[in-house]
């Protein structure tokens, strides 16, 4: 963690009164800890983005192109004619307040400008003063404002500060969704060369390596070899993965996250296995290796570009759908942008489960498949058989990665998976569950090191709630379909709840599998000693409607 | 209020009737319908390049799974349905909690906070009773559904005239929308000159309106003469309609003048909002984006030139054939 971050009982003193001064008149100041590093040069050039050079947050001049105004300008008129979100949530908000308090940012932090209306209003100001002819004729007085320098460093702080989760918009009677706003203020940033350094290095290795941490091919197969004689350690069976296998019948991709680091790495493990005992004919790539995409927290292009290598790689082996793990933004971009980005896919067909025969026909265009759809199925057609008791020693929590809860909807699918391998499962309250989630904090490309202050006060409303269940079930494992998610949330649990450990919901599957030709199993995945059974019980109660 | 004032010097001090009779109301409402046209079709033309709508609940996927058809709609009927919900019942709106951080300990505690919910309600179903109701100004004989809004409007059954409920509510409800703004600080912070005046104007309406029917009185008959003029496009100031009507009107058609520009448009708006209007159904159904461009991606020929010979060492397959680039670097 940073050294200057404050201790929680300081964090958590919020000022909620709102400043003196308007907040046009309030000039930005940036504070250390609740931001990124700025994007360096060479970051900027490996994707031929404008103005590489290596600046610093810290600077006061941020070496901005001499006809930065018009770049910017000319950057939010195309935008207004290609995206209607953007021309109608620049025209119809009514200022009413209701998105105010649902950011988790806002709430943690008491800022003002992280309430979205305010985040909008950033833009919308500039966008009054040049597009509307009240705001060029009566300036502030109806809250336009010219675009500045000053203006530009205001946007990049706080479009930095807004990880996309689109929690405000469920909330807007009008639908506003301030990932747009985030979105598109961050692409005309990146149109300046002022993206954050996270975002850029992880983009760029992505582009070039195939994945964001730039982990060359060799090196890949080595981690997924390392994780199959963990898999022998622990449970005697002998995994042989395939890494760009042509002819296979299935492209498997998660993010980075899943095959690098823990806990990432157990539910890397929990596929493994499960592939393996279903005999699946898949293979990874090590080309296209990355489902996440830091491409969409860059520009719409980025995303579009890193996305492209999916496909081509799917065209390329001959597989017949794509199967993705589990991962937030991932899905965010596979869901509602693959398609329209980078299909029609042809070349593949309508995923049918290789198991079960279930024809995934909600998948038929884009021909992709999350891997809880796809397991959810497996177990509901009792394919697979699971001893929920080896997670006896678990008590569970769930948390609905933002992504995939408002961007998609894949809600009951990971808590079925749940009941299913764990006896003891609990929700957290309503009002921060399913399509109220909170962010984890660290979303869209903000769960760096230097801006721990920021993530730690984003995420206060997630880790609160963690510890409500944490208090009053003893919950002592917060399960997550998300990479971010796994990477971001030990540090804050740590901070905020400690006690409560972060699993994916394949690790806890992977603990629960029973494989044809396996040992006895004294450890779990992590390699740690199981509690002695007590009574096991086989069943789990059924699911309960919505 | 200066529009007031313009109005009532304007009629009164220089017998500008006709100008505020006929002429402003005629311009007000050319531009409220070529501005409100000019402003859908403007929306209307840019496309939605990805489907984005906010799922609010389980999408539609196995088929022993219950998606929820309202807030994750996956057709386009179902989205209509979602669409009707909150044109009609504001239900996003409905949803509105209100999150305390106590302090010591920081503990979140969430309440229920419905209150905007009701005042929007309540305001926006008064104002479609109210001018629902004036149509009798406008249509000879009147027809019975108008008749019938305002029998019911009058189920008080209190005062003579009778009092109508929804002008009522609707001074109540902008005075406490008005109220909201300015007594929250947060509200109070965000808002602008742009989120008052409509809601001054709209109170100037409503009070101007209740003053002529309960305590000044106009002489209505003129009135509906003036409306059904202006209407059949044969336009007659009758004589003693009194001051107040034409400050009523004066402050009605710069409200219809104003609504094209400004944020009163989200009643527009609200039918082009993509995370609203549209269907979950991106991975079923291929959307096209009218603008899509090809982009030059790092391809897997040039991926695996780079990585050639460390791709041979650990076994990876390849597609150019092992022996070709090896030995070199």
């Amino acid at each position: 963690m940073s050294d200057n971050l404050p201790e929680a009982e300081e964090l958590a003193r919020i000022n909620l009164d709102m400043p003196p001064s308007g907040w046009m008149d309030t000039p930005v100041k940036l504070q250390k800890g609740m931001y990124c590093h700025g994007v360096q040069g060479k970051n900027i050039k490996a994707l031929g983005m404008p103005n590489p050079r290596d600046w610093l947050v810290e600077d006061d001049d941020w070496q901005l192109p001499e006809d930065w105004y018009n770049i910017v300008m000319e950057g939010l008129r195309e935008r207004l004619h290609r995206f209607r979100s953007l021309q109608i949530f620049m025209d119809i908000c009514v200022r009413c307040g209701a998105c105010a308090d649902k950011c988790h940012f806002f709430i943690g932090s008491g800022d003002p400008k992280n309430m979205p209306v305010l985040r909008a209003e950033l833009l919308r100001s500039v966008y009054r003063h040049d597009f509307t002819r009240a705001g060029r004729i009566m300036g502030k007085m109806v809250g336009a404002r010219k675009l500045t320098k000053a203006v530009i460093r205001e946007w990049w702080y706080y479009f930095f500060q807004c990880s996309e989760c689109r929690r405000c918009s469920l909330f807007c009677p009008y639908g506003i969704d301030t990932a747009e706003i985030t979105i598109l203020g961050r692409e005309l940033l990146n149109l300046l060369g002022l993206n954050i350094d996270w975002i850029g290095a992880a983009v760029a290795k992505c582009h070039h390596v195939g994945n964001h941490i730039g982990m060359e091919p060799q090196t890949f197969k080595e981690s997924i070899e390392f994780l199959c004689d963990d898999i022998e350690e622990i449970t005697g069976v002998k995994i042989e993965p395939s890494i760009n296998r042509k002819g296979a019948e299935i492209l498997f991709v998660t993010s980075s996250g899943d095959f690098y680091a823990e806990p990432g790495i157990f539910t890397c493990m929990g596929y493994l296995m499960l592939f393996h005992q279903l005999g699946l004919d898949y293979t990874w790539s090590t080309y296209a290796a990355e489902g996440g995409n830091f491409g969409f927290f860059t520009s719409h292009e980025v995303a579009k570009l890193l996305n492209a290598k999916m496909y081509a790689e799917a065209e390329r082996l001959k597989v017949k759908f794509i199967l993705g793990g589990e991962c937030g933004h991932m899905w965010r971009v596979i869901h509602q942008y693959m398609g329209t980005m980078n299909g029609p896919a042809g070349f593949l067909e309508t995923p049918v489960s290789p198991v079960t025969g279930t024809r995934f026909d909600h998948a038929a265009s884009t021909k992709a498949v999350h891997i809880c759809e796809f397991t959810s199925d497996l177990v509901h057609q009792n394919k697979i058989k699971l001893d929920p008791s080896r997670n006896d020693h678990l008590n569970i929590t769930f948390h609905d990665s933002c992504n995939v809860a408002r961007g998609m909807g894949l809600l009951d699918e990971p808590r079925y998976l749940i009941k299913k391998a764990c006896n003891h499962f609990y929700e957290m309250p309503e009002e921060t569950i399913r399509e109220q989630t909170f962010c984890c904090g660290s979303g869209a490309g903000l769960h760096a090191g230097e801006d721990m202050e920021l993530r730690m006060r984003g995420g206060l409303p997630r880790a609160n709630a963690v510890r409500t269940v944490r208090d009053r079930y003893d919950v002592n494992t917060l399960a997550c379909i998300c990479a971010i998610d796994r990477v971001a949330f030990p540090a804050l649990m740590d901070y905020w709840a400690p006690e409560v450990g972060v699993a994916g919901i394949h690790e806890l599957l992977g603990n629960a599998l029973v494989m044809d030709g396996e040992s006895e199993r004294p450890l779990n995945l992590r390699g740690e000693e199981l509690p002695e059974k007590s009574s096991p019980s086989d069943t789990t109660e059924e699911m309960e409607g919505a | 209020m200066g529009l007031v004032l313009i109005a009532w010097i304007g009629v009164q001090g220089f017998g500008l009737s006709y100008l505020f009779g006929v002429l402003i109301p005629y311009a007000a409402m050319i531009i409220f319908f070529l501005g409100v046209l000019a402003r859908l079709l403007k929306w209307a033309r840019i496309p939605n390049p990805f489907v984005i709508p906010t799922t609010g609940g389980q999408q539609k996927s196995l088929s022993w799974i219950k998606p929820s058809k309202l807030d994750n709609p996956f057709t386009r009927g179902q989205a209509l349905g979602r669409l009707f919900s909150e044109v009609f019942f504001f239900r996003s709106l409905f949803r509105n909690l209100s999150p305390r951080v106590e302090n010591e300990q920081p503990t979140l505690t969430f309440a229920s906070a419905k209150w905007l919910w009701l005042f929007a309600i309540l305001f926006h179903y008064a104002m479609f009773v109210t001018v629902f109701r004036h149509l009798r100004f406008f249509t000879n004989p009147v027809p019975w559904p108008v008749k019938m809004a305002e029998a019911l409007d009058g189920w008080l059954e209190v005062g003579i005239p009778e009092i109508l409920v929804s002008g009522l509510v609707l001074l109540l409800a902008v005075t406490l929308l008005l109220s909201r703004r300015l007594l929250i600080p947060r509200l109070r912070y965000i808002s602008l000159l742009n989120d008052y005046f409509p809601l001054f104007l709209l109170m100037g309406i409503a009070a101007t309106g209740a003053l002529m029917r309960y305590v000044m009185g106009i002489n209505a008959n003129g009135a509906k003469q003036l409306a059904m003029g202006l209407i059949s496009f044969k336009p007659v100031i009758p004589e003693g309609i009194g001051p107040l009507f034409f400050i009523h009107l004066f402050l009605v058609c710069t409200l219809l003048a104003y609504f094209p520009f400004s944020k009163l448009m989200h009643a527009g708006g609200i039918f082009f909002s993509p995370t609203r209007t549209m269907p979950n159904n991106s991975r079923a159904v291929l959307h096209e984006n009218p603008w899509n461009y090809p982009v030059k991606f790092h391809s897997y020929q040039a991926y695996e030139t780079e990585f050639h010979d460390k791709m041979v060492e650990a076994g990876i397959p390849l597609d150019q054939g092992e022996p070709h680039l090896n030995g070199e670097a």
